[in-house]
């Protein structure tokens, strides 16, 4: 909080001109994400920057902003972008604002960013004074495509457009909702990602039959899944002989399964994945 | 009986059903003695006691099965319905987004009339178009508006009679909640917790509409507890604002109650401003997220507590003020029970404010325990750990109820919820936000969704893993949880109970619930399609129980098959 009045009082932004300031003691600038809310890209913005949201950042920076801004991060005049201080914010709340909405007037135009995208550039800007761009592997789409088809097996459960089955999420926009640290956790600790609606359902009928699915709804007297034959089922609570909702992902973990390389693959397949 | 006897006593009977549903004037008396004539809801909260709570008994646990709707009535305006209807001799008088007024049959749901205010475009408000409810006295209604007006209405016609600026609503000033009358006053107090207000309760005359008391929530530094706003400290390194109080908050939100022996009436008080950051404001801050008891007739503080001092959680305390008499270590007692934002439950003297219960209702890490005058021991988590009650509270305006047949008091709960709680500089600006806040979720999963703050939509995608919902039922003497009744998203209905037992209750699902008031045990529901976020009542119409439940847009009414 110190720091971001301070950096507030020396950008003037917000507090003109506080009545009693005496800031001291400057230190890194917290990765919090402010009112954080289901739809809003900076919802996604995690308390940590992993080096697969750097990695992937580093990516679109190359693509996207070194026309004006340079690769070094100071072909704009009087903006360091290395530097670590932002003459238009903070926080990376402010970040994603300027880069979302631009700066009218200036050569600074907005870009128009799913999540995982503005994760990574923001994860990038914050480190890119000490990252090191050989020591992370971003990986290759269409290999990541071959393995994610292939070796990996993943489309007997997952579905990317209009292959794969349907009884594990539909994959076919992840790369727009989640971050590329995210995916990779996703496919090595699949649990520690998975979204609490997701979670497995084991349901005992009254007269013996189980059901496994995944939770699609659920409210006090009846819950809503896609089984393991991919129907559409509603069940009454009350109807039950057992009802268990699962919090361990029926996923395996492929962190032994495939190589760093494939790993890395695999995430910028996932990440080319936006639903458009 | 001879043949013309008994069409004589005929004609008197039907003369006498037609008295019961002509118009009678609202006096002092019955506003009073409202208990007394459970067929009507004369008030927000049922009566002065606020006990949501009706002698009416036909609803009964062995027939509540064979509850079904009898009419509906739509609105037109989206958004959060949460007013109370008032329920006067057949007619039934409740306002609608964004501040209208309708009068209607409370037998048939067909229309008398509709009055409809006006808005000042300037308005702001912070968290929706929210308006709770009328109060009535004789022939007129009166309702606060979201343009901090109190505007008199006759209620025959639905014309207005007088129309009184409250506050200044370019400012944040709002009015939300149902008036409170009280003799000739109406009492109202303002909203706008968010934009810094200094909040207050007043007084106004009920013919005229002329300013007759105000109370201010946050005392100016020469007045009774204008030092607990701190100076600030000379060599501090954090913002501190040395005229804090000037927006120090303290809003009104959620109509008070009143002890007509004891002629007080006591309102909850709304958090400070800015809601999160408390370092710019040092010093306990009264009289946010406190209790006031009023003199009824000249708006002078008899006592107060505080439940949060200091707060940097938003936890107003903004619920309704229950008033029961109970018997407390032997002894009888008119007590006040509460169930707080902050997630604690509370009996209190009303008599003297003396604290003599406090008990977390659900789980609670930001105190640990209370000293014997009920002064909370704070313990902040560290940055980055989950706080619990989150930043909607373990309850919130929902209103409780009390049961004098169970001495059981209802909570509408949230359980499981938490926030990470970060305060941020903010300079006072009028009309600007003052939150003062950079919040999160506590979510299992980094990007999970969190609970809505306010309005959800069809499916329930954070789930159990972020926060469920509850009523749960307490001595009201002790805060010991007699039973639970679980719901597996979180609740935002007020609760009714009757002296037959019988506990009504919505939530967000859209689900509207008969639950046995002794045990907790379900006795019928119906899926109303859309959150309930309002408190039901129950009326009786030429001899017929009604029950009410808000849904969505529909306002639906319920009774016994025919």
């Amino acid at each position: 909080m110190r720091a971001q009045l301070l950096l507030l009082a020396v950008l003037g932004l917000g507090l003109a001109r506080p009545p009693v300031v005496a800031a001291q003691n400057p230190a890194a600038p917290t990765p919090f994400a402010q009112n954080a809310a289901p739809g809003n890209p900076a919802a996604a913005l995690p308390s940590v920057y992993t080096p697969a949201d750097i990695a992937y950042g580093g990516r679109l920076y190359d693509a996207q902003c070194t026309t004006c801004h340079g690769a070094n991060g100071d072909g704009v005049g009087g903006v360091d972008l290395r530097s670590g201080k932002f003459r238009n914010g903070a926080t990376d709340q402010d970040l994603v604002r300027v880069i979302t909405n631009g700066i009218p007037g200036t050569g600074m135009q907005a870009f128009k960013l799913d999540s995982a995208e503005i994760t990574g550039i923001i994860a990038f800007l914050r480190n890119m004074n000490a990252f090191d761009r050989g020591s992370v592997k971003t990986g290759d789409v269409s290999r990541g495509r071959m393995t994610f088809e292939g070796k990996g097996g993943c489309t007997r459960c997952h579905r990317v457009g209009s292959a794969g089955s349907r009884v594990a999420p539909d994959l076919s926009d992840i790369g727009a909702t989640r971050s590329a640290g995210s995916l990779l956790r996703s496919v090595t600790d699949p649990t520690s990602q998975m979204m609490p609606i997701n979670r497995p359902v084991r349901a005992v009928t009254k007269d013996g039959t189980v059901v496994n699915g995944r939770r699609l709804n659920e409210d006090t007297y009846t819950v809503q899944l896609i089984d393991e034959q991919e129907k559409l089922l509603s069940l009454t609570k009350a109807d039950l002989r057992e009802y268990t909702i699962l919090t361990a992902s029926p996923m395996p973990s492929y962190k032994d399964r495939l190589s760093e390389t494939e790993l890395a693959d695999v995430v910028a397949y996932l990440l080319s994945l936006k639903g458009r | 009986m001879t043949r013309r006897t008994t069409g004589a006593w005929l004609i008197v009977l039907s003369m006498a059903a037609m008295a019961s549903r002509t118009h009678a004037q609202v006096g002092p008396d019955r506003l009073v003695n409202a208990t007394k004539e459970a067929r009507n809801w004369l008030m927000y909260s049922g009566s002065y006691l606020s006990q949501r709570h009706s002698a009416l008994t036909q609803i009964t646990p062995a027939n509540a099965k064979n509850l079904e709707l009898k009419w509906m009535y739509q609105a037109a305006v989206a958004g959060a319905w949460q007013t109370t209807p008032l329920v006067v001799d057949g007619i039934m008088y409740l306002t609608q987004r964004l501040n209208d007024v309708v009068a209607l049959d409370a037998k048939t749901g067909r229309v008398f009339w509709i009055y409809r205010h006006t808005l000042d475009p300037t308005l702001i408000v912070c968290c929706g178009a929210n308006n709770r409810g009328l109060a009535i006295l004789g022939d007129t209604l009166y309702m606060g508006t979201l343009d901090a007006h109190l505007v008199a209405i006759d209620a025959k016609t639905g014309r207005p009679l007088w129309k009184t600026k409250v506050a200044e609503s370019k400012a944040g000033y709002s009015v939300t909640h149902a008036p409170l009358v009280v003799k000739d006053k109406v009492i109202v107090g303002v909203g706008g917790g968010e934009y810094g207000i200094r909040g207050f309760v007043a007084a106004f005359d009920a013919r005229s509409g002329r300013e007759v008391w105000r109370f201010h929530t946050i005392p100016a530094p020469n007045e009774p507890g204008g030092d607990s706003w701190k100076p600030c400290p000379p060599a501090t390194t954090t913002f501190c604002d040395p005229e804090a109080w000037k927006h120090g908050g303290g809003s009104i939100w959620v109509t008070g109650s009143y002890d007509p022996a004891l002629n007080l009436t006591y309102w909850g008080v709304g958090n400070a401003g800015p809601d999160w950051n408390n370092e710019q404001r040092p010093g306990d801050n009264l009289y946010t997220d406190s209790v006031v008891a009023l003199d009824a007739d000249n708006g002078r503080l008899k006592w107060h507590y505080q439940f949060t001092p200091n707060d940097r959680y938003d936890y107003d305390s903004v619920q309704v003020p229950v008033l029961a008499d109970i018997t407390w270590q032997g002894q009888p007692l008119k007590a006040m029970v509460w169930a707080n934002r902050n997630g604690n439950f509370y009996v209190l003297d009303r008599e003297t404010g003396k604290f003599l219960v406090g008990k977390p209702f659900v789980k609670v890490n930001w105190m640990d325990k209370f000293d014997e005058r009920g002064r909370p021991n704070q313990t902040p988590q560290p940055p980055g750990q989950p706080t619990w009650p989150g930043n909607q509270g373990g309850t919130n305006w929902y209103s409780p109820s009390y049961s004098p047949h169970t001495g059981l008091f209802y909570i509408p709960a949230w359980e499981g919820y938490a926030t990470l709680f970060g305060g941020t500089p903010v300079q006072y600006q009028e009309g600007r936000n003052f939150g003062g806040g950079a919040n999160r979720n506590h979510v299992p999963v980094p990007g999970a969704p969190a609970v809505p703050g306010i309005r959800r939509g069809p499916i329930n995608n954070w789930t159990e893993a972020v926060a469920t919902g509850a009523v749960l039922a307490v001595d009201a003497a002790t805060g010991e949880q007699k039973w639970k009744f679980p719901m597996t998203d979180v609740t935002d209905s007020g609760i009714l109970t009757t002296a037959s037992d019988v506990l009504f209750s919505g939530g967000r699902e859209g689900y509207f619930q008969a639950i046995d008031a002794r045990s907790g045990a379900l006795l019928w529901k119906a899926s109303l399609g859309a959150q309930i976020v309002s408190g039901p009542i129950t009326y009786e119409v030429d001899g017929k129980q009604y029950v009410t439940a808000i849904s969505g847009l529909s306002l639906c009414v319920f009774a016994l098959r025919d």
